[in-house]
């Protein structure tokens, strides 16, 4: 935690849990997919889905998914600017609370290219957040730092590979993680790194054999 | 696991190296976020010129998103220009109340702030430090280190017990803002380093037990008008601190304390409108109606 946490985010009211976090989610979630997202149905939760529209958190949430950051002017209006777009969204009210952080949103997108992705997230207060579920992947990611994320096939030299070309490319890793399922099954991996992973990494890694999927994910502090 | 931080070491640091507590803090921040004294004021100063909006913003007398309130900022403003007003408070708190009255609208509204701590409690920091800046004579820079001031005693409150409503009750948002603008105020004014924590102390103290009602879950009621009136207590804080007067018990003591008396309060006063004035009457049949509208 530095000063700009405690005075900061420079943000768009009226909470830093409901609104500016849920703008933090839906830019990860944005990036998780990978393009331009056209539909997008989201589930809230919790104090998500008692107070959303009252926060704005409706509207937060598709500002992210628009690519709009915490502090942008034209959130209040991102639910027309989305319709604009062509972004059909739905928001969905989860009958339970039980197990699931009282801020919790899952996103369910699909791109222009033909992505389809799901995200989960939740708002932890002070703007920040953790996406703690991708395509079904139990994970941890917060957007503080830039990231690599990968789906690919649990067997062994896969993660050695991708980290070898980030340390061709003079990227440092700050800190890795993998998450799967089951063994031998598919895996997701994300690296966090000290510098941005240009764009022509993502392609060297794609087409390494076992890879499923490469995303690279910017900071959205 | 954060470090958990002590006003008392930054009051020691600053003292032993002769600094005001604000020079410490521009020093000592500066050298964990790794970049200038200058650089860091520049950013700070990018923040005071987003709260110097949105005091302007919030009088132009917008309702808010829930329309639970709106145009309060903008009576007072238009108030204090009648000359049958009678000012009871004087220029500097009517300047306090009116400019934390305001962030929070603005802030309500969905207008640009900044959050400090909290969106919620964004008013009182800068309420405080601009109702200074006219009769402090204060320049750009002496506000961009009253926000450093704010922020170090934020950072140690973050350590010692939390600055969400949702963990601690509303004494976590809008009594550590009162206690870090205090802390500012008393710097800002020229006290020294212990004043500056006796002033946090002071103001925290008045704030304990604060509980987090928003009505129907909205950063509204009774939030904006209580920034003005936390904007209020931290300058009645740093009043008695420039006086002299010293806080019996320190601030990390009433920090702690802060953090103790949050977990003692039960759920229904931490930010789940299930009780304080959220479940008034009032509150309950507005929520209610409003819930049918939706």
């Amino acid at each position: 935690m530095n000063l700009f946490d405690i005075i900061g985010p420079i943000m768009i009211g009226p909470s830093s849990s409901h609104t500016a976090g849920a703008v933090r989610l839906g830019l990860l979630a944005r990036q998780i997919l990978g393009e331009e997202p056209v539909k997008a149905a989201i589930d809230l939760y919790g104090s998500f889905a008692r107070t959303y529209k009252g926060h704005g958190t409706d509207a937060a949430l598709l500002a992210g998914l628009l690519g709009w950051r915490p502090d942008d002017g034209r959130i209040p209006r991102a639910l027309d600017e989305a319709g604009k777009v062509g972004l059909a969204y739905s928001f969905n009210f989860a009958q339970t609370d039980e197990f699931v952080h009282p801020n919790t949103a899952f996103f369910h997108l699909a791109g222009a290219g033909g992505h389809f992705c799901r995200v989960g997230g939740v708002s932890l207060g002070g703007g920040r957040i953790s996406v703690n579920n991708i395509d079904g992947f139990p994970v941890e990611l917060s957007g503080e730092l830039d990231a690599l994320l990968t789906l690919h096939e649990d067997r062994a030299g896969i993660v050695s590979a991708v980290s070898g070309i980030l340390a061709e490319m003079r990227i440092n890793i700050a800190g890795m993680r993998v998450f799967r399922r089951q063994k031998g099954g598919l895996a997701a991996m994300i690296i966090e790194t000290d510098q941005p992973a240009e764009k022509r990494v993502a392609p060297i890694i794609a087409a390494m054999p076992g890879i499923k999927f490469v995303r690279l994910i910017g900071s959205i502090l | 696991m954060e470090k958990i931080l002590s006003l008392q070491d930054f009051v020691q640091a600053a003292a032993a190296q002769g600094l005001s507590f604000g020079a410490y803090a521009l020093k000592s921040q500066a050298a964990e976020l790794e970049i200038s004294e200058d650089a860091l004021v520049g950013k700070l100063s990018e923040c005071a010129e987003v709260m110097r909006e949105a005091a302007r913003a919030g009088l132009r007398g917008e309702s808010t998103r829930g329309g639970l309130a709106g145009g309060d900022a903008r009576k007072i403003f238009l108030a204090r220009a009648q000359e049958s007003y009678i000012n009871i408070t004087g220029e500097i708190i009517s300047d306090a109340i009116q400019i934390a009255l305001s962030i929070g609208e603005a802030n309500a509204s969905m207008g640009k702030i900044v959050a400090a701590p909290t969106a919620g409690a964004s008013g009182i920091i800068p309420g405080v430090l601009f109702a200074l800046e006219k009769p402090l004579g204060l320049d750009g820079v002496a506000i961009g280190k009253g926000l450093a001031v704010a922020g170090v005693i934020g950072l140690v409150i973050a350590s010692r017990a939390s600055l969400s409503g949702a963990v601690g009750g509303c004494q976590a948002e809008c009594g550590s803002a009162a206690a870090m603008a205090a802390g500012a105020a008393a710097d800002l004014a020229g006290g020294g380093p212990d004043m500056v924590a006796g002033a946090s102390a002071i103001a925290l103290k008045s704030m304990l037990g604060l509980v987090c009602d928003p009505v129907a879950g909205l950063v509204e009621v009774p939030c904006i008008k209580r920034n003005a009136a936390a904007a209020v207590g931290a300058l009645a804080a740093a009043q008695m601190a420039l006086a002299g007067i010293k806080s019996f018990i320190p601030a990390d003591e009433v920090f702690d304390a802060m953090k103790s008396v949050g977990a003692s309060l039960p759920p229904s006063l931490k930010e789940t409108s299930a009780g304080g004035v959220a479940a008034a009457p009032t509150a309950l049949a507005w929520a209610k109606a409003r819930l049918r509208a939706d």
